[in-house]
């Protein structure tokens, strides 16, 4: 439902107010919902059609459920997607739409302009809206159960992406004339190794042109080899396996589905504390500035505080990134940055320092473009904004089945945050052979970091790999402090301590 | 209305009811929402079916959170992010508000999840108080009961559609028609007692996980119970070789090491509802939670014995929970069910972990007794 007139004149006003702050966004399409529809649309991840699948209907059971227990409910949704569409709730009080609408112009703005989204498909909801007709004519040919098992298999795959694929050329594009043209000669100038010899007239009896001739087939045998298991390292899992698995053509075309909107929705995932942020910031400073009246600011500030609430145990991204942004415009509106402020040593001095330079606004406008959460914590979360958050680190106490703060040391605090930051905390796994033992199983090793995957789980994984590869599957990794082979062959799972020497393991 | 998510969502019934793609079943966990109540959080079991992938254990991991405490501060129960969260797909923008509940609205929700029957208290006459509730409105009743507001409000629009109603001076009289009284209707409220006796076994073989379960098991049943009776008094009692009667503090952190005589603490309840509960108004419900071991033959026959004539004739259920243990044998479960398996007040359940417990609830409240 369109927006009634009061509301979409509200909207002018509110988009007028954003763009004459600079923000810079796609046009807005606002539909108003009812509960139960905005339910639904978020259950679809703000897509008013998906294809068919049971996650849908659990995601959607779980808002329905804390909707009508109160215990939780949905102000808003946006999509990135030009024109971006955004979702208000019906029945919400004035102050709380405006509060929203200013929230979804700022969430617009970084989706246009935020690098890591540079390569998204603008146009995804159209995508969607295909992908669930092909999905739905696949499922009425071949039955729910094989297209839904199908790709409940690629989910569980789904987080093995190359995250920053979409922005460098990893491959140089191989023609087919160097792809064929195998040079079996050794490259003109390239010497075989001779046995070292102390008088040069020996040299004819220590490595004789017999000898010579062996080492030089020696050494092309061992560069054929090379390149018939070329050295292999890749991290888009699923890519590769549309690219080699031996998949049926509706295989293929599930898992790219799969893959394409795994990738449409990584970023959102990589700036969650830079969007909410920004977009905290912007309705904050929007309707303080220009869109409250007074009867309104109560209800304001109630509603904003609510949204900022912090609970011990996780890290709330409004929060979090609002107040980051706003350190940072601090700083670089006092000139509170740079070699002379770092290395002053008069406290008192460094606490009033203040130059005027008013560059705050410029900069966290850079910050949005630039940033994603892993180098926006990383860059700007100092020590001085890590006292005033008081954030700690916690982690589970064995003996008492307990979590427990386990530290406030600011190293300690921001490794750990930026831990569960970097590839959304989860394992970097890569394929690095497709025919393991000459075989054709597959070996991926799993670049451990000191944390051993869940070992039931990454066991359900590889099944759900061999139904895609359909050959065995091996997953090289450590476990409890060993070098660990896991396989799966379709029936068993066998797990192998192995040796370092194959060069797989952490270095 | 129907939606697109409907299919969806009758899809993700069936799985989790097992009709079909079976081999999905593992993956079923009890998922929570989370509320508060006061300084509690509750959770709120919900069906969840996770997709496999490569993962950390969260245990592993921790995380990282904000506000105050010391190191070595315990944090609540849910309010720990679990694990699976932070994955691609979340959406910005997605505002979502908490709220609190009370301990009805729980049990309403408690009883929905469950279904849980309506419990028919029992005595012969039920005592029923009768109370007013001004909920209506009506055309007719005595000015004391006038409803000011309504009553200007239908006199205002009479005016203005009469043409009466001056802007310049803003007279509103009501006449007789205008007139709106508050109603009332009667509500019987029932006025029934209930009692719950826990027992537990503390001896050496219950663990603190297996305490936890009774723990949070008891929290819903008090839930429950309490929404169902006006009044409701709870008493505690531990066991080992010997029982004694213990404050709700003790009962869930004392540990003792010795065995097990079951038969002491019936007796102990069994006296404590002779002595205090002694009326037909009452309803009685014990509990009692073991891991099932007992000392001897002899001492199971006493039990038995002490259920059938003294404690069962007097309660509306007793309930049995035996929870898993790595030490427990089980067997009591197995000779309550040989020696009494005929009774209709005494009800059974196994609770073998955390995600069982849910089951049990039902069992133990699901007859409606």
């Amino acid at each position: 439902m369109a927006l009634p007139r009061y509301l979409a004149e509200l909207a002018y006003q509110i988009r007028d107010h954003a763009r004459s702050f600079g923000l810079d966004f796609f046009e807005v399409i606002f539909e108003m919902l009812p509960y139960d529809a905005i339910n639904m649309v978020a259950a679809y991840g703000g897509f008013p059609t998906r294809y068919p699948h049971w996650r849908f209907g659990m995601e959607y059971e779980e808002l329905s459920r804390g909707y009508a227990y109160g215990l939780q409910k949905i102000y808003e949704m946006v999509i990135n997607n030009d024109p971006c569409y955004a979702y208000l709730l019906e029945g919400n009080s004035l102050v709380d739409q405006k509060l929203v609408m200013a929230h979804v112009y700022a969430h617009c703005d970084f989706f246009k302009n935020n690098l890591f989204f540079a390569h998204t498909n603008r146009k995804m909801m159209d995508d969607m809206a295909n992908h669930a007709t092909r999905v739905r004519r696949l499922a009425a040919r071949l039955g729910t159960d094989a297209v839904e098992g199908f790709i409940d298999s690629c989910l569980s795959l789904e987080n093995l992406i190359d995250l920053h694929a979409p922005h460098i050329r990893r491959r140089p594009e191989t023609t087919a004339a160097e792809a064929g043209g195998e040079d079996d000669e050794l490259p003109a100038g390239e010497e075989v190794p001779r046995l070292p010899v102390k008088r040069r007239y020996l040299d004819p009896y220590v490595n004789p042109a017999e000898f010579i001739e062996q080492q030089r087939k020696k050494q092309d045998r061992e560069r054929k080899d090379a390149a018939r298991a070329p050295a292999l390292r890749e991290r888009d899992v699923l890519g590769f396996l549309l690219e080699h698995a031996p998949l049926k053509r509706w295989q293929r075309d599930l898992l790219s589905i799969v893959r394409e909107e795994a990738y449409y929705f990584a970023p959102q995932g990589q700036t969650k504390i830079m969007n909410e942020g920004w977009a905290s910031y912007w309705h904050s400073t929007i309707m303080t500035h220009r869109m409250l009246n007074d009867a309104e600011v109560i209800d304001f500030a109630d509603h904003h505080s609510s949204t900022m609430g912090v609970r011990p145990g996780r890290i709330n991204p409004y929060k979090l990134g609002l107040e980051l942004y706003r350190y940072i415009e601090d700083k670089w509106n006092r000139g509170r940055f740079g070699k002379e402020y770092e290395e002053c040593a008069d406290l008192e001095r460094k606490r009033r320092w203040d130059k005027h330079l008013n560059r705050g606004r410029e900069k966290i406008f850079e910050v949005r473009r630039v940033h994603n959460d892993v180098t926006f914590i990383d860059e700007y979360l100092d020590a001085e904004f890590f006292e005033k958050q008081r954030l700690f680190a916690y982690d589970h106490n064995p003996q008492s089945n307990n979590w427990e703060i386990s530290s406030r040391d600011f190293k300690v605090v921001k490794q750990k945050l930026l831990f569960s930051l970097t590839n959304f905390g989860q394992p970097v796994i890569e394929v690095v052979d497709k025919n393991h033992l000459n075989r054709g199983e597959l070996l991926l090793v799993h670049r451990h970091q000191g944390l051993d995957l869940k070992l039931d789980w990454a066991q359900a994984t590889m099944e759900a790999l061999y139904r895609l590869w359909s050959r065995p599957v091996l997953v090289r990794t450590v476990a409890s402090e060993k070098h660990t082979l896991l396989r799966y062959d379709g029936k068993d799972h066998t797990s192998e301590t192995v040796g370092a020497s194959d060069g797989l393991g952490p270095k | 209305m129907t939606q697109k998510i409907d299919a969806d969502r009758a899809r993700f019934r069936h799985i989790v009811r097992g009709k079909v793609r079976q081999n999905l079943r593992r993956f079923i966990s009890q998922g929570e929402i989370f509320g508060k109540k006061g300084k509690d959080v509750v959770s709120i079991p919900l069906p969840q079916i996770q997709i496999p992938r490569f993962f950390y254990g969260h245990k592993q991991t921790g995380g990282v959170g904000q506000g105050e405490g010391e190191v070595g501060t315990v944090l609540q129960p849910g309010s720990v992010e679990g694990q699976g969260t932070g994955q691609a797909g979340s959406d910005p923008g997605e505002h979502v508000l908490e709220a609190e509940l009370t301990i009805e609205e729980l049990a309403e929700i408690l009883g929905e999840e469950l279904e849980l029957p309506r419990i028919e208290p029992r005595g012969k006459h039920r005592l029923e108080a009768e109370k007013s509730r001004y909920t209506g409105i009506h055309r007719s009743g005595p000015e004391s009961l006038r409803h000011f507001k309504r009553t200007y409000k239908e006199a205002l629009k009479r005016q203005i559609a009469a043409g009466g109603y001056d802007l310049n001076r803003p007279v509103v009289v009501p006449i007789r028609e205008d007139k709106r009284y508050r109603s009332w209707k009667t509500a019987w409220i029932p006025e029934c007692n209930a009692a719950v006796i826990y027992i537990m076994d503390v001896s050496g073989s219950m663990g603190d996980e297996q305490k936890e379960i009774v723990r949070i098991e008891s929290f819903w049943i008090d839930t429950w119970l309490q929404s169902q009776y006006q009044g409701l008094e709870v008493r505690y009692i531990t066991h080992d070789a010997a029982a004694r009667e213990v404050d709700r503090e003790t009962f869930f952190h004392t540990r003792e090491s010795g065995g097990t005589m079951i038969s002491s603490a019936y007796t102990l309840c069994a006296d404590m509802i002779a002595a205090d509960y002694g009326g037909a108004e009452w309803n009685i419900y014990p509990f009692h939670f073991s891991d099932g071991d007992n000392w001897s033959n002899d001492d199971t026959r006493l039990c038995l014995e002490i259920l059938k004539n003294r404690i069962l004739p007097a309660c509306n259920q007793f309930s049995y929970g035996q929870v898993e243990s790595p030490y427990g044998s089980g067997q009591f479960i197995k000779d309550l069910r040989e020696g009494l398996g005929g009774e209709d007040k005494l009800t059974l359940s196994e609770i073998r972990d955390r995600e069982a417990i849910v089951q049990s609830i039902r069992d133990f409240l699901g007859k409606g007794r």
